[in-house]
């Protein structure tokens, strides 16, 4: 089983302090991998907010093709952040050419875009980006989004870490999800590696996904570019996330409804008993039923964490105002906050979401039994 | 046979019969019972002589003869009155003094039984034992990847929708806007196909809605039931168990009339309306209820005369093409339950399938699809067509679901698989593969009536004579003498048990596939077969 960490936080911190919570959750995962997604950032993207950022690996011949597409279609680069790595590559790491974030600044035409045309552009520009990689096997774009950088590699999270010195000070963001991957059924890949991403949202999960084909088919069969990839049966989460919000046009609270319907006896006694009857059956084929628990990130900068309808992951919650965090083992919780009050960690049951909204004041949970909030 | 008896060409020894009946002189008492319930009257009284020989072992009183006669069990050759294999002899014996037993090699009788120009006429199902469902297996287990479910404690529901459900966006809207949305009724995955009154006896339709009520109303099992083309009971119409049943319209509309003149009155909403366009026993052939069993009671739910055939025409007299008639169809149906009721057609498994299945895609009142594949059963029919017509099941099921993944609206129109689903005793399982491989539920005839009445009908022909009104067991006859042998309740009884047996046995299936609160459709990763062939075919992991 993976194991999952997510912290928010008021002061930017290093991704290490992720890093450090999973090495501490080190018997949970065979550090076949790691995945980090950084978010809200500080230090010199703190200035940038607006501008896409680009993470990725590339060969050096990937990188060539990448500026010539990129300045093709009109974007320059604006800033970017260059992690030259020693020779010597730690065993199990693979050798890569060059570990790519690059903040750009966008195309004089895109200037007044509304925000939906300018966020469809975006995910066009890396899907465009990832099919050319899988072309020529030269690039693999994990994010194009702004304000958001991602890094994914297979090995020791520690090691990886170190080897890429994360704890660099250029490096810093208020929100960070990290997933020490623990590899099951599928080949090691990194499009496989958690957290996954697409269109600002992100989500990573532990646990199988005992229902990922029929749940692959029908995203697969909605007609939306982006719902592709799925070379981990995790991905659903962050894609059914984002047709809940985008496609459906419900909040946060309903996803929960999505994934985990009530039982019928429930949804019966619910105040929105309609609505959420009509969801069960329209969305039946996203019924997730596995042991899975999933922490995402929204838009706002929310981190949220849900469980299966059994409750058969861990999952705790807990922190301080400005700043909580989500982890699988209150070992990881203790590491990275120690200086809480450990008696209002709070461990979400088959009902909860839990949210840590953008202001990480407090810990806001909803149970899947309360009114729906009136559509956003 | 006497000496002096010509042969004819049709002239039959007992060898040449597909089963043959041993008698054993020693234990039979003579009382008759075999002889007088024999429903194709196969044995009767016979007068044996008998020879034997006196030898002496004094030499001058020579041997001698002895002539006897003694009375026994004689069974007939004439192909019209041939021994069916019922066993209902061997039932009825105190002294367990006779057995049909099924002939070593393939019998002669079978070129024969087409006197006048009339090829063989039974009921039944199609004889051919086995089938590929029961080949397929669960093989992905969930297990240190992940914990299994318990099929015993933890919470499941296996429950499938009924009707047109929309896509996501479309349902959310048309909720906003106060738009139609169509009916879709929560069931069990397990419907009770179309047996019809008429085809049933009327003990045994009893004890099926028995049954099914006590399912729902005591137990919270959904199952549903429908009534085949025959129309219904009046009071069951005004009744409020009438929500349990789908009515089915078939090509002869019979009892139709009863049937809409009975709306005003309704109570509940039927649970779905079922067009029949096939049956999976006798494609291309319309219903068919023999003379024999068109009593009063029958002739009058179906607004016919008594003691007269009731064929019902192999098509709708009013369809001409799917695009207009099919959909006129659907239209009218809704429309008499005010767009209440889900309306969906039934179609036989057929290689052209998927034009149906197309064209129900772009009609927005067509509430699902249920497909009727070649081990479907049959009151009555042309054994030809039972044996050699229709297509199988799973490929057509897989295909249908493939074909609605590929327009995304595998969510939207559910597939019902019915023929032949448990035909070996594997019910749970076979439907379990069904579903995996695109179905939403199964529909169920053969195996209830052999699970919950006792049918002895098989699939190397025994019995399967459902078609003449004479059914050992009572279950396809009108005659009281025969169907006050099932037990109303009794078979009601069995009914509940089998059904709670399957769902036990489908929550052994799912809970290791870590599955419990939908079911797994379309979930085909889930499945092998050890048939590169089917598996290939069929869209599954081949595994040996
Ligand atoms: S097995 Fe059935 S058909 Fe044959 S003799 Fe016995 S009762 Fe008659
Ligand atoms: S027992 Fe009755 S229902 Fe079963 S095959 Fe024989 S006649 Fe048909």
């Amino acid at each position: 089983m993976c194991r999952l960490f997510a912290i928010t936080s008021q002061d930017p911190l290093s991704p290490m302090v992720a890093i450090e919570a999973l090495d501490v959750m080190r018997e949970g995962h065979d550090g076949s991998g790691v995945g980090l997604f950084l978010r809200d950032l500080g230090g010199p993207f703190e200035e940038i907010k607006d501008a896409p950022i680009l993470s990725g690996i590339f060969t050096d011949a990937g990188l060539k093709r990448l500026d010539a597409f990129m300045m093709d279609i009109g974007f320059m680069t604006k800033y970017k952040l260059s992690i030259k790595v020693p020779k010597a590559v730690p065993p199990g790491v693979p050798r890569r050419d060059v570990y790519l974030i690059r903040a750009y600044e966008y195309p004089e035409e895109w200037d007044g875009l509304p925000a939906a045309e300018l966020q469809r552009r975006l995910l066009q520009v890396r899907l465009q980006l990832r099919h050319m990689g899988e072309e020529k096997r030269d690039m693999i774009v994990f994010s194009f989004w702004p304000d958001v950088i991602m890094i994914k590699e297979i090995g020791d999270p520690l090691t990886v870490a170190r080897y890429l010195r994360l704890e660099r000070k250029e490096l810093r963001a208020r929100v960070i999800m990290a997933q020490g991957r623990q590899n099951t059924n599928y080949a090691i890949n990194l499009y496989a590696c958690h957290p996954f991403f697409i269109q600002g949202l992100a989500s990573m999960t532990n646990g199988e996904n005992t229902a990922f084909v029929p749940i692959r088919e029908f995203l697969a069969s909605r007609g939306f570019d982006g719902y592709i990839g799925y070379q981990s049966d995790s991905e659903v989460f962050t894609h059914i996330l984002h047709y809940t919000l985008h496609s459906l046009k419900l909040g946060l609270e309903a996803y929960k409804h999505v994934i985990t319907p009530l039982n019928d006896a429930a949804i019966a006694a619910h105040p929105d008993a309609v609505l959420l009857r009509h969801l069960k059956h329209s969305c039946r084929p996203l019924i997730i039923d596995g042991p899975n628990c999933v922490i995402g990130c929204l838009l706002d900068h929310s981190l949220f964490m849900v469980q299966d309808r059994k409750k058969l992951r861990p999952g705790v919650v807990g922190g301080r105002p400005g700043r909580f965090a989500f982890s699988s083992e209150i070992c990881g919780l203790d590491a990275a906050i120690p200086d809480r009050d450990k008696a209002r960690d709070f461990q979400p049951m088959h009902l909860d979401t839990v949210i840590i909204g953008p202001d990480r004041q407090e810990i806001r949970t909803c149970s899947q039994t309360d009114p729906l909030p009136p559509a956003p | 046979m006497l000496a002096d008896r010509p042969i004819t060409p049709s002239t039959l020894s007992l060898k040449d019969l597909p089963w043959q009946i041993v008698w054993d002189r020693e234990k039979c008492t003579l009382c008759g019972r075999c002889t007088a319930v024999c429903p194709v009257q196969a044995i009767e009284l016979g007068v044996f002589r008998k020879r034997s020989v006196v030898p002496s072992l004094d030499p001058q009183r020579p041997p001698a003869n002895s002539f006897a006669t003694y009375y026994g069990i004689r069974q007939k050759t004439d192909p019209a009155c041939r021994c069916v294999g019922c066993a209902t002899c061997t039932l009825v014996c105190p002294n367990d003094a006779i057995l049909p037993v099924h002939s070593d090699e393939a019998d002669k009788l079978r070129f024969h039984i087409n006197a006048g120009g009339q090829p063989r006429n039974r009921g039944g199902r199609r004889n051919v034992p086995g089938s590929i469902l029961d080949r397929i297996k669960f093989t992905r287990i969930s297990m240190l990847t992940d914990p299994a479910l318990d099929a015993g404690r933890h919470e499941f529901e296996l429950r499938t929708l009924l009707g047109r459900v929309l896509p996501p966006e479309k349902n959310l809207q048309f909720l906003r806007e106060n738009g139609w949305i169509p009916p879709v009724r929560e069931i069990y995955p397990l419907i009770i196909g179309g047996m019809s009154f008429g085809a049933l006896s009327p003990n045994m339709w009893e004890a099926l809605q028995l049954g099914v009520a006590y399912l729902n109303e005591e137990l919270g099992i959904p199952v549903r039931i429908c009534t085949g083309e025959g129309g219904c009971p009046p009071r069951l119409l005004r009744s409020r168990f009438l929500k349990y049943v789908i009515l089915q319209i078939a090509s002869g509309y019979f009892g139709w009339d009863e049937i809409i003149h009975a709306i005003p009155e309704m109570k509940e909403d039927p649970c779905a309306i079922e067009i029949k366009y096939g049956q999976g026993a006798k494609p291309g052939d319309g219903g068919l209820l023999m003379w024999y069993k068109v009593n009063r009671l029958i002739a009058a739910i179906r607004g016919v005369p008594a003691g007269v055939s009731l064929p019902s025409p192999p098509t709708h007299q009013t369809q001409y093409s799917i695009e207009e008639s099919v959909a006129k169809m659907i239209l009218s149906m809704s429309m008499a339950w005010g767009f209440r009721v889900p309306v969906y057609p039934k179609i036989s498994g057929t290689s052209t399938a998927m034009a149906v299945l197309n064209n129900l895609t772009r009609n927005p009142y067509a509430a699902g699809l249920a497909i009727d594949g070649e081990d479907g059963g049959t009151g009555a029919a042309y054994n030809v067509s039972m044996d050699h017509m229709g297509h199988p099941i799973a490929s057509n099921i897989r295909d249908g679901y493939k074909t609605l993944v590929e327009l995304g609206q595998q969510n939207e129109i559910p597939l019902f698989a019915g023929g032949g689903i448990g035909k070996s005793g594997n019910l749970a399982a076979n439907a379990a593969a069904l579903i995996m491989l695109g179905a939403s539920g199964v529909q169920v005839g053969k195996s209830i009536m052999q699970a919950a009445a006792g049918c002895v009908g098989s699939e190397s022909d025994r019995c399967n004579i459902c078609n003449i009104g004479q059914c050992p067991k009572g279950i396809t006859s009108q005659d009281p003498r025969l169907y006050r042998r099932l037990d109303v309740d009794a078979v009601a009884q069995r009914l509940v048990d089998t059904v709670l047996s399957f769902d036990t046995e489908l929550k052994k299936i799912v809970a290791p596939l870590g599955r419990s609160t939908s079911l797994p459709i379309g979930m085909a990763d889930a499945i092998g077969i050890d048939d590169a062939h089917a598996a290939g075919r069929l869209d599954i992991r081949f595994v040996v």
